[in-house]
């Protein structure tokens, strides 16, 4: 039995795994955009206080709504504080919780949806209504009265977020679940006698785990637009903590005569969430989810 | 010379790997096709076969591109044709009927509209004419009211309507050159036959060119004026069908014949070995080399060229072709089965009922089936310790049905399934204790869906010992070796993932992993429909093997008439969920027979052009077993009178031991049978 070394491929590590697949995603325009961006985003999150050139809460006055001068990049806003301090300080927050957010929404959302796509039947039909009811509630309400019962602390933010947002990829684990399902593999593993949990684990989990994980990527550029909207609205972030939702809310209404103080937070989140979609396509197309895209060998 | 349609030029195609290296998927392909002939394409998965053919309609695959050669039709190169130059021949000129036309056909529009689609495309006729032209078209296909079909949907229709409805579809433009890529493949044995006898039909009706693409040289043998057999991107021999299969002077040919069970021969088939090489990993010699019985030091360092050998009509691309000009094909040796079966009886099914039937809220509640008309009904089967019996039938027979209650999958309605004669295996999975599920293990159709292909080849066979036996560690791994070696597949296989694997490699892992359990009885479902005809030979052979070594009792589902007759001990022939006939394989293969083994048995093709096979029935499809009478009174062709439909036909013994379940007494049966 020979076989060619190029059809030659032996158990990888998890790590080489990942750096291969990180590779792909570099090779195409599109992916190697998105991810400069994300990791543009996180590093800076990393080392935005140490280079911040301004005190982030430091208010004057006499500087108010300044427009972009070699002192303050960004100009100043309405409070005299530099606008490009409190730009790169401004995704720290939002990065952090949604982040963990989405950690929270994966875990939950996916192993609730394998599990109903596993044991179908009646569990299957009530949880499955249960999701439907949830996500028939405009999310943002919902959020609105957690928040105003319990308060925006990260401990109530990261939990909430993660669950409003776990409800749709429930349904995605479900459908890939289903997918692997009524393959020939896992009835095998039935016939033999093995656990439910053992085919969750050994079975299930090693072929659905691509198409969750992307959606919880895709569902971390949304969590982020929701956690900024809000802040927007002044029930995320509380004041002076920079956060970009609260500097669009802040500075829209001067906005005619100082845009700077828009633009720079509206390019601040909307490069991330690009960046963060940009990479979950890419994401998927390296581990051939997108078919369309798929290598012939 | 003006009677060639199409003129294939040097062709090579291919697609450029990771590394950079070109690797070829055709090599250098020279043939012509001539008005009128229909010529057979055969070879294995990955040959590129289909590669071929749809070039020739100037479609390469994507990933792949032309390196060298040309496509000529009407002398103008279809591969380097502009696509608006290149629609107007598609489907005017050259027609393709896909392998599966049940996806092939759009599924929310009617059957006539689709074909109306086609005659708006392809012909200048008008709205009444293209009526009438439509069930002039589905009369012509042999489909039955063609007014009423031209309304349905495609789901209404059956597999073998559908592909009828293709067929039409490809005519609607009169094309000159017809391309079909395996139209029979997914069709029942009946089915195919009337499909192909239909083909052949239209080939002489019409003069239509065909290319008839398939893996199964029965099929072919039935079609084709000549045939091309191709191995590993290169045409291998190429000649009149007749003498291709009845002298194949090509070592691959000549061992692919031998290892393809007959009918007419009880026993297992001589197998090849080795599988195909991957392309790309032929660097010098001949590409079958590894494989070839003939080969000697020059062909292992110089490939041999296709070769014209004038007095036999025929090219071949090999050096030591003389050696078989005279060797026959008659001498196909077999390995004659020990049967080692004793009289303890393993499995006992008594009648037994299995249905799909949706449950009423009230049966759900008091956990029962209530169903007039199961889907099986009354199985009655002894199987004994170390036999092999066989289950055949068509698709929706049940027979995989009943393995699926035998395996705990489903539950039973009504009836008992005994082990060893005194378990009850009647229960479902949940109910029966881990022994009970160690003792009957699967193997199933397709080793790519029944091997997860995120496990290694290693995690696939340890998860029965690590279940069964608690095995860990060292000697986990022995006994993965161990299995490895007893399937003939070495160590180093352990790290592998299935998609490394050739498909009978895959095999082999499954049916390893099948043994791992040591089980009592294993449940074989279709386990060689997926794999090439050169494999599937080495495959039953290792099976055999295995259960002489074991001890083990095989089930065996299959529609393969001839691979059940090579492989089985007793036969039980199923129609609707109903048992037919009942006997040991030699018998149940002579006749008298019941009339749907006889409709069974006469459609089996043989790859022999003199064998051509005896339409007895119908080939239609009945959704539902009839409500009363016997299971085969739609489509039999010798029904006695209301009997038939009123009465549940009485068991028939015959001489020789076989039960016939039929109306007809024995004697008649015999007579008009021959």
């Amino acid at each position: 039995m020979k076989l060619d070394n190029i059809y030659k491929e032996e158990k990888k590590s998890a790590v080489a795994k990942l750096s291969e697949i990180i590779i792909t995603m570099a090779s195409r325009p599109s992916g190697l955009i998105g991810l400069s961006i994300l990791i543009f985003h996180i590093i800076l999150a990393f080392i935005s206080p140490y280079i911040a050139p301004h005190d982030f809460k430091a208010i004057d006055p006499t500087l108010m709504l300044q427009a972009p001068s070699a002192e303050y990049w960004f100009g100043t806003d309405d409070l005299g504080r530099d606008v490009f301090t409190r730009t790169i300080l401004g995704g720290r927050t939002a990065l952090t919780i949604t982040f963990f957010g989405s950690l929270i929404a994966l875990l939950w959302g996916g192993l609730l949806g394998i599990f109903c796509g596993l044991v179908g039947g009646k569990i299957d039909d009530v949880v499955m209504r249960i999701v439907d009811a949830f996500l028939s509630i405009p999310w943002i309400l919902a959020m609105l009265l957690i928040v105003s019962l319990l308060g925006t602390s990260t401990e109530v933010l990261i939990p909430a977020l993660g669950f409003f947002y776990g409800k749709g990829i429930v349904r995605v684990a479900r459908a890939a679940t289903h997918d692997v399902i009524a393959k020939d593999f896992i009835v095998s593993a039935k016939a033999r006698g093995h656990s439910n949990f053992s085919i969750i684990w050994n079975e299930i989990i090693p072929n659905v785990r691509d198409a969750i994980l992307v959606e919880g990527a895709m569902r971390w550029s949304w969590m982020l637009l929701g956690f900024s909207s809000l802040s927007f609205l002044g029930f995320g972030v509380s004041p002076p903590t920079p956060d970009w939702g609260l500097m669009i809310s802040n500075a829209r209404g001067l906005m005619s005569f100082a845009y700077w103080a828009v633009i720079a937070p509206i390019v601040g989140l909307s490069s991330l969430i690009i960046g963060i979609n940009l990479t979950a396509d890419a994401f998927a197309k390296a581990l051939g989810i997108d078919r369309s895209t798929k290598a012939p060998v | 010379m003006t009677d060639i349609i199409q003129k294939v030029k040097n062709l090579s195609i291919g697609f450029r790997s990771k590394k950079g290296e070109e690797i070829l998927i055709l090599k250098n392909i020279s043939t012509n096709i001539k008005k009128g002939e229909t010529v057979g394409i055969v070879g294995e998965s990955g040959s590129g076969k289909s590669t071929l053919a749809l070039a020739m309609m100037g479609y390469v695959k994507h990933g792949l591109y032309t390196i060298e050669g040309e496509c000529q039709f009407n002398s103008s190169n279809l591969l380097k044709m502009k696509s608006k130059d290149l629609e107007k021949i598609r489907g005017r000129k050259i027609a393709m009927i896909p392998q599966n036309a049940g996806q092939a056909l759009t599924p929310n529009l009617k059957i006539g509209y689709q074909i109306d689609e086609a005659l708006q495309l392809h012909s200048d006729l008008n709205e009444k004419e293209r009526e009438k032209k439509i069930s002039e078209l589905l009369n012509k296909v042999r489909l039955p009211s063609p007014e009423t079909i031209a309304l349905r949907y495609p789901h209404e229709l059956s597999g073998g309507q559908q592909q009828r409805v293709a067929v039409a579809m490809a005519l609607a433009g009169t094309p000159d050159l017809l391309l079909l890529d395996e139209p029979t493949t997914g069709l029942d044995v009946t089915t195919q036959a009337h499909v192909l006898e239909l083909l052949n039909f239209i080939a002489k009706d019409t003069g239509t060119s065909m290319v008839y693409v398939s893996h199964d040289l029965g099929a072919i043998a039935q079609v084709s004026d000549r045939i091309i057999v191709m191995y590993s991107g290169e045409i291998v021999l190429e000649g009149p069908s007749r003498d291709i299969l009845k002298r194949p002077i090509h070592p691959y040919t000549h061992g692919l014949l031998k290892s393809i069970p007959k009918l007419s021969l009880a026993g297992l088939p001589e197998s090849m070995p080795g599988s195909q090489p991957q392309p790309g990993t032929i660097q010098s010699g001949c590409s079958f080399f590894d494989r070839c019985n003939f080969s000697d030091e020059n062909c292992k360092n110089n490939s041999p060229k296709l070769e014209f050998l004038k007095d036999l009509n025929t090219s071949v691309r090999c050096f030591n072709y003389e050696k078989l000009v005279n060797e026959s094909q008659a001498s196909q040796t077999v390995n004659k089965i020990k049967n080692k079966s004793q009289d303890k009886e393993i499995l006992n099914l008594s009648e037994v009922s299995i249905s799909y039937a949706k449950q009423k809220l009230l049966d759900q509640i008091f956990n029962r089936i209530s169903d007039d008309n199961p889907t099986v009904k009354d199985i009655n089967i002894n199987i004994k310790k170390g036999e092999t019996i066989a289950l055949v039938g068509e698709s929706g027979s049940g027979k995989s049905t009943i393995l699926k209650s035998i395996a705990g999958l489903l539950r039973t309605k009504d009836g008992l399934i005994r082990f060893d004669e005194n378990r009850n295996l009647s229960s479902d999975l949940k109910e029966r204790d881990p022994n009970d599920l160690r003792i009957i293990q699967l193997i199933f159709q397709n080793p790519d869906e029944s091997l997860n292909p995120n496990h290694t080849v290693e995690e696939i066979i340890a998860q029965p010992l690590k279940l069964y036996f608690g095995l860990k560690g060292e000697e986990l791994k022995k006994n993965i070796v161990d299995l490895l070696q007893k399937v003939r597949l070495g160590e180093f296989y352990t790290s592998r993932y299935p998609r490394q694997l050739s498909g009978g490699e895959k095999q082999r892992v499954a049916v390893a992993r099948a043994f791992a359990a040591k089980p009592d009885i294993i449940l074989c479902d279709e386990v060689t429909s997926a794999l090439d005809v050169s494999v599937q030979a080495a495959v039953l052979n290792l099976l055999q093997q295995l259960k002489e070594d074991f001890g083990t009792t095989y089930i065996f589902v299959s529609h393969d008439l001839a691979v059940v007759r090579a492989i089985s001990d007793r036969v039980a022939v199923l129609y609707q969920g109903r048992l037919c006939e009942v006997g040991p394989s030699n018998d149940v293969y002579k006749f008298p027979s019941h009339p749907y083994t006889e409709v069974l048995l006469g459609a089996v093709l043989e790859p022999d052009p003199d064998i051509k096979p005896k339409l007895v029935a119908e080939d239609i499809v009945e959704e539902r077993p009839p409500e009363k009478g016997c299971s085969f009174q739609g489509r039999c062709s010798r029904i006695v009178g209301d009997i038939c439909k009123k009465e549940i036909p009485p068991w028939q013994l015959t001489d020789s031991g076989n039960a016939i379940r039929c109306h007809i007494p024995i004697k008649e049966l015999q007579k008009e049978q021959f």
